[in-house]
């Protein structure tokens, strides 16, 4: 039985050392590589003294970032992966909560990192990942290691303005990963696109099916995602065939009628997910891709991706939502109602998640963890946890599974899950507000914030833009004399909708 | 040229757009505004932007975006 991730590295590794295993435009590394330079990296850390502890890698995006995570979990480590486009404050907030010993950089990165408060240790990559492989302490490593040591740790927003630190282990991604590649028929051919950041989980759907397969991973320039028809040559250039993209990443192609003009001629499989694909572009997307397969994907990061699938094989009207589907193998959705029970067919229950998938919970959080990874109520007889995503879903006449919407204040914005409530933590900490309130434009995809507070509109973007990763700055930042009230005297944020709604 | 500069500081207010030629290469725009400015142009000026002008050049500056508007304008 496979009980470490590094194992699809060492079969591949074997069978095809020479393939290219990650690439962008400029470069490639072969499995080879990344199998020496890992186990290097590993025995450096072994070297170190460190073993499970969280190692921050601090990488720009790049075949190297991904040999530096492989390379934490050889030296029997789990990854923390961060990224230069995340602002300070929160890269503060991260290394608070984790204290980590060890910040492996690349060689911009570095220079960032001087600029912290950090006490600990800094590497860089070009320096560690040379060192010469102790053999017998990457298998004393591995022969202690249990498949349910963490692996990495990715942090999610929070609504009290402090991001969570999901922490994963081997048995949950391993299980994601067979049951994602078993759905998407990922195969040694399979040519991936990859669009996500590293630091978030849905780049695994790229990073270790191409261990498992000795398939081949491109990670696309952010900036192409600005200029479509570029994108789409550089799918072409590389052959790309199967692509795991948020939806806006997809409409921005097709809503621009680029399509009409090139088209990803080698893309057989395309999943979407995080977002509600408008089927008006996903016509257009069938139109011009007729042979190739559309998968819709969900899932929290906190049961390790995705959970739940649904391959679009009918016409859907333009007003319907595509579904969800049904979970992955090994996989249960367990829909609950307000009382903790099954509701009738067809009503509305919160989706919670149980199996394998199901990751450790948040990082030196197990008070927040206890609120959302709860004893299964329906089961009286034993512990069995399972995980309550804060998400509402129904099932359609087809027993479908639909997404409704979320509990609470979390959006999914631009493909990333977002807490109204921290961007409202964070504006609140400016002197100057007085009261903040955000509210999310559902139709147009805005995040809006009003304010009440002697400041101008230019000024709060200013402030938010250095505490707040980009997709979480509101889109549109208004000024107001007084804050609607409840009569409970909360804010209310219908009246405040209604007001914008209106405008 | 004025609109153009309010459509953009609806994105950024705390940019200066009058001066800044470098809102792509200096990371200024992202896709999303990208996104945005495209329907907000469309919207404001009555053309369709095609895809063909989706290109860096044309959206480096507030200028190079007046100027695509007029061109498209113009041609039709």
């Amino acid at each position: 039985m496979q009980r470490n991730i590094l194992e699809y590295l060492e079969y591949t590794v074997q069978r095809v050392p020479n393939k290219i295993a990650y690439a962008n435009e400029v470069t490639g590394i072969s499995f080879q590589e990344v199998h020496d330079s890992a186990r290097a990296i590993g025995t450096f850390l072994n070297e170190l003294g460190l073993y499970k502890e969280p190692i921050v890698v601090f990488m720009g995006k790049h075949p190297k970032a991904i040999v530096t995570f492989y390379g934490v979990v050889y030296g029997g480590n789990y990854y923390v992966p961060i990224d230069e486009e995340m602002p300070r404050h929160r890269i503060e907030l991260i290394f608070k909560s984790l204290n980590p010993k060890v910040i492996i950089c690349d060689e911009n990165t570095s220079k960032i990192v001087d600029s912290f408060d950090y006490q600990g240790k800094v590497y860089q990559y070009e320096d560690i990942c040379k060192t010469k492989v102790k053999e017998d302490a990457i298998l004393e490593i591995r022969r202690k290691a249990i498949d349910t040591d963490p692996i990495y740790i990715v942090f999610t927003s929070g609504s009290t303005g402090v991001p969570k630190g999901v922490v994963a282990c081997h048995r949950s991604v391993i299980d994601y990963i067979e049951s994602l590649s078993e759905v998407l028929r990922f195969n040694e051919d399979t040519i991936f696109g990859n669009q996500t950041p590293l630091y978030v989980d849905a780049c695994l759907k790229e990073l270790y099916p191409t261990l498992k397969y000795g398939a081949t991973t491109y990670l696309i320039p952010k900036s192409l995602f600005m200029f479509p028809i570029k994108l789409v040559e550089f799918l072409n250039e590389n052959k790309i065939n199967t692509v795991c993209w948020v939806v806006s990443a997809l409409t921005m192609i097709s809503a621009f009628g680029v399509l009409d003009q090139i088209v990803p001629a080698y893309l057989h499989t395309v999943a979407f997910g995080s977002e509600v694909f408008p089927i008006k572009q996903f016509n257009l997307w069938k139109k011009y891709l007729p042979n190739a397969r559309f998968i819709n994907l969900y899932g929290p990061t906190e049961a390790t991706g995705m959970s739940c699938y649904f391959e679009v094989e009918r016409e859907f009207e333009l007003n319907e939502v595509i579904p969800i589907g049904r979970a992955f193998q090994n996989t249960e959705i367990i829909l609950l109602n307000d009382q903790k029970q099954i509701p009738k067919m067809g009503e509305v229950g919160e989706i919670c998640i149980r199996g394998t998938s199901l990751t450790m919970g948040y990082y030196k959080s197990f008070d927040i963890t206890k609120e959302v990874f709860i004893q299964n109520p329906l089961n009286d007889a034993y512990p069995e946890l399972i995980y309550c995503t804060g998400d509402l879903g129904k099932y359609n006449e087809r027993e479908e599974l639909i997404f409704v919407s979320r509990k609470d204040y979390q959006i999914k914005h631009m493909g990333h899950r977002i807490e109204l409530g921290e961007i409202e933590v964070v504006i609140n900490t400016m002197d100057e507000i007085k009261s903040a309130c955000c509210i999310f434009d559902e139709t147009k995809k805005k995040i809006v914030l009003y304010y009440v507070g002697n400041v101008t509109p230019g000024e709060v973007a200013i402030f938010l833009k250095e505490k707040l990763p980009r997709y979480m700055v509101p889109n549109v930042i208004e000024a107001i004399e007084t804050m609607p009230l409840t009569s409970n005297g909360k804010i209310n944020r219908v009246l405040l909708k209604e007001k914008y709604t209106n405008k | 040229m004025d609109r153009m500069i309010e459509i953009l500081k609806g994105l950024h207010p705390e940019v200066d757009f009058e001066s800044c030629n470098t809102l792509i290469e200096n990371k200024i725009l992202d896709s999303f505004d990208i996104v945005s400015l495209i329907s907000e142009i469309s919207d404001e000026y009555d053309v369709v932007i095609p895809a063909v002008e989706i290109i860096p050049e044309n959206f480096n500056s507030a200028k190079a975006l007046y100027e695509l508007v007029e061109r498209l304008l113009e041609d039709e």
